[in-house]
């Protein structure tokens, strides 16, 4: 077989199932594709020894017909999450030379049911970004390029990256306030950030715990639906994974949407929106009514208000969980000045340790938690996130399946543009926050070009658990979207 | 709102993250224009709002109080920047 690495996870599966290929062979694809791809600066820690030790049993178990669907499936995994022996960083100098002496319960789920693990991807540090500027180790690049070189988003540009440009079948990647999605939508590839406690957030290096969410970032939907289910289930080691069933999401990809009522929410029609955002918009509209759904108009009233809130929340649930890099149990400690006490030593490592972004968040989580301040903004802060999701509450209520609107605000960016402040960054996740805030399940699908040629995504929202209903919907959208474009290769 | 160079330092100090005074101007005026931002909420009617805890409504579970792990000191102590016999190792703490 040729072009192994272009391969979905279903259609390896079956391949392998049927002995036309093997993991080994697959992974050595993999490995001499992401040798090969030093300029996208995606994968920051290569484990080619795991990931052929892996590929050999995962032959073994092919072979004697105990292969689960992720058996022998090539996969990279976000440098968020904690791998036994292998560094894990968070892409943060703060956590420098860590290797965890134990397994996050994401990576423990992929490893039992088969999977091969290539190695560490690049993101931004602590997950804190949405251009993969942040990370220690220097930009991921997008594979899509017009002149300059583009952003692949962020947080998880790396795995964007990795599964764009076909270093690795999929990846894993995690969701704040859009981590999956709007990457997913730079890069012309499927992310779906599961119901917040659908997937056990247990070894993965904590950002802001209540939105926080592991997902599949994946070539297509069924993919997506196959590496959910390895993913997703209870876990007694997060309180918060909820203890109910994972159906087999990909037997409920069935492609029929009719009489599925979808809400398109009137405040997501943003002043400034470029045309082609708009335009792509309408077409999603189009294609899902065609498939036999019904378009709804809804509103979300407490739209606007979403990042405000979630620039409070989630730097001061940052501000509690960084508070335990301090230099004495792992990762990186300052070199003290005779004379200094462990003062100075929390306070320097802290300041060499972690970049601008991190240290930004952590002191306006910090300002925002403390005495005289705590009920103006954090209170304040998590009451209009009760009204946010009571927003999308009512309108589940009134018999709506799914909402559809834009992933991003726009095209995937150069890398290296300068924004005036912090803030314009922040606008990124304009269409992705309201989803973590309210809990929700949320998709990005691919679904055209702009004028330039880039990928655009849509985004699918949810019911709570109803995954599989969701990621049907997001099969009908993509089997009439038909995006097949793909980069060219320059790297 | 408008944050001063002190409030800023102040800050900083809290969450032990070392500033030079050279940086405090810059890093006051960007928690200024974040929270600036931020302000917007207090448009917002919030009367009657229940400050959210979960966002899903969920119980969570309970488990027996017993000791389930441990005999790791060496685990524990392998990614220490400094580990001495057995302990983490820190500069002097009490005089």
């Amino acid at each position: 077989m040729t072009d192994l690495t272009k391969l979905t996870i279903s259609a390896a599966r079956d391949a392998l199932r049927k002995g036309e290929t093997t993991a080994a062979e697959l992974t050595e694809a993999c490995l001499t594709a992401i040798e090969g791809a030093g300029a996208l600066n995606a994968f920051v820690h290569h484990t080619p020894e795991i990931a052929r030790a892996q590929a050999a049993a995962a032959d073994t178990r092919i072979k004697a017909g105990d292969a689960p669907d992720m058996c022998g499936i090539p996969l990279g995994i976000k440098d968020l999450f904690c791998t036994k022996g292998v560094p894990s960083q968070a892409a943060s100098r703060i956590l420098e030379g860590f290797k965890p002496e134990y397994e996050s319960t994401v990576t423990t789920r992929l490893f039992e049911a088969g999977s091969v693990m290539l190695g560490k991807l690049n993101m931004d540090e602590f997950a804190m970004g949405s251009s993969n500027e942040t990370s220690t180790y220097g930009d991921a690049v997008n594979p899509w390029k017009i002149d300059a070189p583009l952003t692949p988003g962020g947080s998880s540009g790396g795995s964007a990256a990795a599964v764009a440009a076909d270093l690795c079948l999929a990846a894993t990647g995690t969701d704040t306030g859009g981590s999956i999605r709007q990457p997913a939508a730079f890069t012309g590839i499927t992310g779906l950030k599961p119901t917040y406690g659908r997937v056990s957030r247990w070894g993965i290096v904590a950002f802001a715990s209540s939105l926080d969410q592991a997902g599949p970032m994946t070539k297509d939907v069924r993919d997506a639906a196959i590496m959910l289910g390895a993913m997703a289930g209870h876990d007694p080691l997060d309180s918060t994974s909820a203890d109910i069933p994972v159906p087999d999401f990909e037997a409920m990809l069935t492609g029929d949407i009719r009489g599925k009522k979808i809400g398109i929410p009137r405040e997501y029609r943003m002043d400034g929106m470029p045309d082609e955002i708009e335009s792509l918009w309408t077409q999603g509209q189009e294609m899902l009514r065609d498939a036999g759904a019904e378009m709804v108009d809804i509103s979300l009233p407490h739209t606007k208000y979403a990042l405000p809130a979630y620039y409070v929340i989630a730097p001061a649930e940052a501000s509690s969980n960084l508070a335990r890099y301090d230099g004495v149990r792992f990762g990186h400690r300052a070199k003290l000045a005779a004379g200094d006490g462990i003062t100075e030593m929390y306070e320097k490592t802290r300041a060499e340790g972690f970049g601008a972004e991190v240290q930004r968040r952590v002191m306006v989580g910090t300002y925002v938690l403390s005495a005289g301040f705590y009920d103006a903004y954090y209170n304040r802060a998590r009451k209009v996130r009760a009204l946010i999701k009571r927003d999308f509450d009512e309108v589940f209520a009134k018999g709506v399946d799914a909402i559809l609107t834009p992933a991003t605000p726009s095209a995937a960016f150069a890398l290296g543009q300068k924004f005036d402040d912090p803030v314009q960054m922040y606008l990124n996740d304009v269409f992705t926050v309201t989803v973590n805030l309210a809990g929700l399940p949320g998709i990005a699908v691919p679904t055209g070009v702009d004028k330039q040629g880039l990928p655009l995504g849509l985004q699918l929202i949810g019911r709570p658990w109803e995954e599989g209903d969701l990621l049907n919907t997001a099969y009908s959208l993509e089997r009439a979207a038909q995006f097949v474009a793909k980069p060219g290769k320059w790297w | 709102m408008s944050i001063d160079e002190g409030t800023a330092a102040r800050v900083a100090k809290l969450a032990r993250i070392r500033v030079e005074e050279a940086d405090l101007p810059a890093l006051a005026q960007e928690f200024s224009t974040i929270l600036g931002f931020i302000e917007q909420l207090n448009e917002v009617d919030v009367d009657g709002v229940e400050p959210m805890t979960s966002v899903t409504p969920m119980r969570l579970k309970r488990r027996d109080d017993v000791v389930t792990d441990g005999n790791q000191q060496a685990a524990v102590l392998a990614n220490a920047p400094d580990a001495r016999e057995g302990f983490f190792a820190v500069p002097k703490v009490v005089e």
